[in-house]
């Protein structure tokens, strides 16, 4: 167990530098003079444009801009953006609302598509079960935006019952819509994934065992059953983490809440390699941390596997 | 952005109706002075792109924050009228070339110091200093000395170095004493005061030299009607009035907290939810159908802003060096059409080659702007025809296609040659080519006057080396009747003389007005009373509850 980890955790560093220089070298070629249009329909100053390039060092090549930059990474400092901003502070103020968001539609996604597909994983071809397979289908079916617009005007705008935009602080409360927005479309994977998974091993012979047994059913389904039908249910989850957060550039726009998404935009097209970067970096621990998290689970949820 | 337009269309049709429905009604023009007087607003705002130092933002996002920061020598009046004194006292010249300027005696900065002369004269040492990198240290180069703080790089973008400056202080600046200072130009220029008021002007306080300019712009401390609380990046810019102002435009409301928004769309939300209390541009999505005035009803304001959107000539490029060929495409556009049929009206065709709400500019001078197909098609064939396609550019990243596409359309049918538009894909790239001089056609611009004088809209634009000539038109009839009008003793002889050049830029044609900008804005119904200022931003010590 121990050296699986430490394997694991060794085999992030190439993954780590190899990610990082791509998205570096893919920003830098992106087109464009990152001060061609920052002083609106007239030419910046040349004092102000040499000021900039000195500073930031673009008139060096890219492998010599990558090298500062990591130089620099890996003494805890993630540079300035364009405007003169540390990075390190825009990563400290977007993350945590990103996660947040994320981890509520985390949250909304495992309870209602974790139920859904134990209820129908249980009572196939019922009522129930085409009513969730026709509404997860539509929910797949519409973008995300959609969603989000509808629900923003319906319940902010149309009834009031929330605020059409989350407010600075980000209470809990105010997460809750947005959250659903924006694990929608994977509440309708988790409900499949589950569903499909608990009507299999329903048949499996140490179930028909735990019933012949004289057990509860509410013990079969509980332990039994669904800890052996999650395994496909967790990995979704954990690699979905990843997603949501790279993905609520949508959600977070129309709800109005300063996340990562934003402020990678805004880099992109500013040409701010560095910010970019700086964020991604995160985003890509987080997705190793969540992969490693994921491999780990599997053991303790089937004793069968194990690492050596 | 472009995403979120269509789905708010699609949901827009039902949400006015309700909206109708619940009758928002706003006051009757007065406000209620107590309600104002501890009162708080949210208004939109876009996160600024740099630290607010006045003379370093050129954006509309910080460059809103700060114009409610400071005040200025001057003020421009809310109806574009011309220019006041706000914190001088008097402006005296003999000759526009020496000015003697004198101000109010017990004015503070939001940290309690006294404005004295000499913050005026250190602030624009600054920004004219060229080490010091100020995006606006360019309005300077009026004030003798500028060449010597100010150097450029000889090769642009190669590798040479500019020089360093030979001086650190501006010659043409003199503090006389602690409300005194003297003000001596390169050449005499009758339109100088007038550009007091722009941002870069503006005073700073001495704490503003005690530390680095990126540390004073997270904390700003100006000399205006609010001072700075905190901001919060991407999220929230807090202000209150500050209580020891006392100039002509005080506060009537106390807190005002400028709500950053990514997306307009959901700042349009807010509004219609009353959540937001003023928003400056509804979203061009709103204006389709005329839904915004169903959704605000009479809290949608409609106005006219001091700018143009023009279509550019590269007249570096051989194709478009005859004037015969620009007025024939200029002709050829139908600008009421694409005003009535792509923006509903918001947008009015443009008749002039300065926008008619500057002051000195001559309402319908643009005899190359109205619609004359057969008149076209005549000089066309006269300037020999036109070979190979017309491509008409603009930057995608922008709602500029539909228009572009229409004038493109305008342009094939009715002169009968290969013409379309293409979009170039972001801003950056678009300002790049331009910049490089390496525009293969005639392509989209737009011009927002920096101060209101007809000065700003033609030396920018129409004269050789001009900061915005950017199709490198070059006709030394001009430029010898704008540096007279320049040099004029009299505002009023300056406009005259301006006038006479416009009158051949106009038989040039170098660029081509489209249209004039209008402005949608909308208000909550917490707010009473309140006035745009005279380029469409909202006067908040207007603003009344």
């Amino acid at each position: 167990m121990g050296r699986y980890l430490l394997r694991r955790l060794l085999q992030l560093v190439p993954v780590f530098i190899g990610t990082t220089f791509l998205i570096y070298a893919l920003v830098w070629a992106v087109p464009g003079d990152p001060f061609a249009g920052k002083c609106g329909e007239r030419r910046c100053p040349d004092q102000y444009i040499a000021f900039m390039t000195e500073k930031y060092h673009l008139d060096q090549n890219v492998f010599v801009q990558y090298a500062n930059y990591m130089k620099n990474l890996l003494q805890g400092d993630f540079g300035q953006t364009f405007s003169q901003r540390e990075i390190s502070d825009i990563i400290l103020t977007s993350y945590p609302n990103t996660l947040k968001l994320a981890l509520v539609a985390l949250t909304i996604e495992a309870v209602i598509g974790l139920g859904a597909g134990v209820l129908t994983g249980l009572r196939r071809n019922g009522f129930l079960d085409n009513l969730v397979l026709v509404s997860t289908l539509f929910l797949i079916a519409l973008p995300v935006f959609v969603v989000g617009f509808v629900l923003q005007w319906l319940l902010g705008v149309q009834w009031g019952i929330i605020k059409p935009t989350v407010s600075s602080e980000m209470r809990l409360s105010e997460l809750i819509v947005p959250g659903f927005v924006l694990g929608s479309a994977s509440v309708a994977y988790i409900a499949r994934v589950a569903r499909t998974s608990i009507a299999e091993n329903r048949r499996a012979d140490y179930v028909r065992t735990a019933i012949a047994k004289g057990l509860p059913m509410r013990r079969v389904v509980g332990v039994h059953l669904l800890r052996n039908s999650l395994i496909p249910v967790v990995t979704l989850l954990g690699t979905d983490l990843g997603a949501l957060m790279g993905g609520a550039i949508v959600t977070e726009g129309i709800f109005g809440i300063n996340g990562i998404g934003r402020q990678v935009f805004r880099a992109i097209v500013t040409k701010e390699s560095a910010t970019v970067v700086g964020i991604v970096v995160v985003l890509v621990l987080v997705y190793l941390v969540m992969n490693l998290l994921v491999d780990l689970l599997y053991a303790a949820l089937d004793p069968r596997i194990r690492y050596e | 952005m472009r995403v979120s337009k269509r789905a708010t269309s699609a949901i827009a049709l039902s949400a006015a109706a309700a909206l109708v429905a619940s009758g928002c009604s706003s006051g009757d023009g007065d406000g209620d002075a107590a309600a104002s007087k501890d009162g708080a607003i949210v208004i939109h705002g876009v996160q600024p792109e740099n630290p607010l130092v006045p003379s370093n933002t050129t954006e509309t996002g910080g460059g809103k924050v700060i114009d409610w920061l400071w005040t200025g020598l001057v003020e421009y009046p809310n109806d574009g009228g011309a220019p006041r004194n706000a914190l001088a006292e008097s402006i005296n010249t003999t000759d526009s070339k020496v000015f003697t300027i004198k101000i109010k005696k017990g004015t503070k900065f939001h940290d309690g110091t006294e404005v004295k002369a000499k913050n005026f004269v250190d602030a624009w040492n600054w920004a004219a200093y060229s080490p010091n990198g100020a995006q606006n240290g360019t309005f300077f180069s009026d004030i003798a000395g500028f060449d010597k703080t100010y150097t450029s790089d000889p090769d642009g973008e190669g590798p040479q170095k500019a020089p360093a400056p030979t001086a650190e202080k501006l010659s043409g600046l003199k503090v006389v004493d602690d409300q005194t200072f003297e003000v001596t130009l390169a050449a005499p220029t009758a339109v100088f005061p007038t550009k007091l008021g722009y941002s870069a002007f503006m005073p700073l306080p001495d704490v503003f030299f005690t530390q680095k300019p990126e540390e004073f712009g997270k904390k700003p401390v100006g000399n205006g009607p609010v001072k700075f609380v905190s901001w919060e990046d991407n999220v929230l810019i807090k202000l209150t009035r500050f209580d020891d102002y006392n100039l002509r435009d005080t506060m009537k409301v106390k807190d005002v907290d400028v709500k950053l928004y990514q997306d307009e769309n959901a700042a349009y939300s807010d509004l219609l939810a009353n959540n937001l209390d003023f928003m400056e541009t509804v979203p061009t999505s709103a204006l389709a159908g005329d839904k915004w005035k169903t959704d605000l009803g009479d809290r949608g304001l409609s106005t006219t802003t001091p700018s143009t959107a023009l279509i550019a000539f590269p007249t570096y490029d051989k194709r478009f060096q005859n004037p015969k060929l620009r007025r024939a495409v200029s002709l050829a556009i139908n600008r009421q059409e694409i005003s009535d049929k792509i923006f509903f009206g918001t947008r009015k065709p443009a008749d002039s080659w300065a926008n008619p709400l500057t002051p000195g500019a001559k309402p319908g001078n643009c005899t190359a702007c109205k619609f004359d197909a057969t008149e076209a098609k005549r000089l066309l064939t006269e300037a020999g025809g036109f070979t190979g396609e017309m491509v008409f550019y603009y930057n995608a990243d922008s709602s500029h296609a539909d228009w572009m596409q229409a004038v493109a359309q305008q342009v094939k049918t009715n002169l009968g040659i290969e013409a379309r538009a293409e979009g170039v894909p972001t801003f950056a790239v678009f300002r790049q080519n331009i910049n490089a001089h390496t525009m293969k056609g005639p392509y989209r611009a737009a011009w927002q006057q920096d101060y209101p004088d007809v000065e700003n809209w033609v030396n920018p634009l129409y004269v050789t080396g001009g900061s915005s000539n950017d199709g490198l038109y070059s006709n030394p009839q001009v430029d010898a009747l704008a540096k007279q009008a320049s040099a004029a003793p009299t505002l009023e002889a300056s406009h005259e003389a301006f006038s006479k050049a416009v009158e051949i830029v106009d038989q040039d044609v170098p660029s081509i007005p489209i249209y004039f900008y209008g402005q949608q804005s909308g208000h909550s119904e917490k707010i009473k009373k309140l006035e745009l200022n005279n380029v469409g931003e909202l006067d908040i010590t207007s603003v009344e509850l």
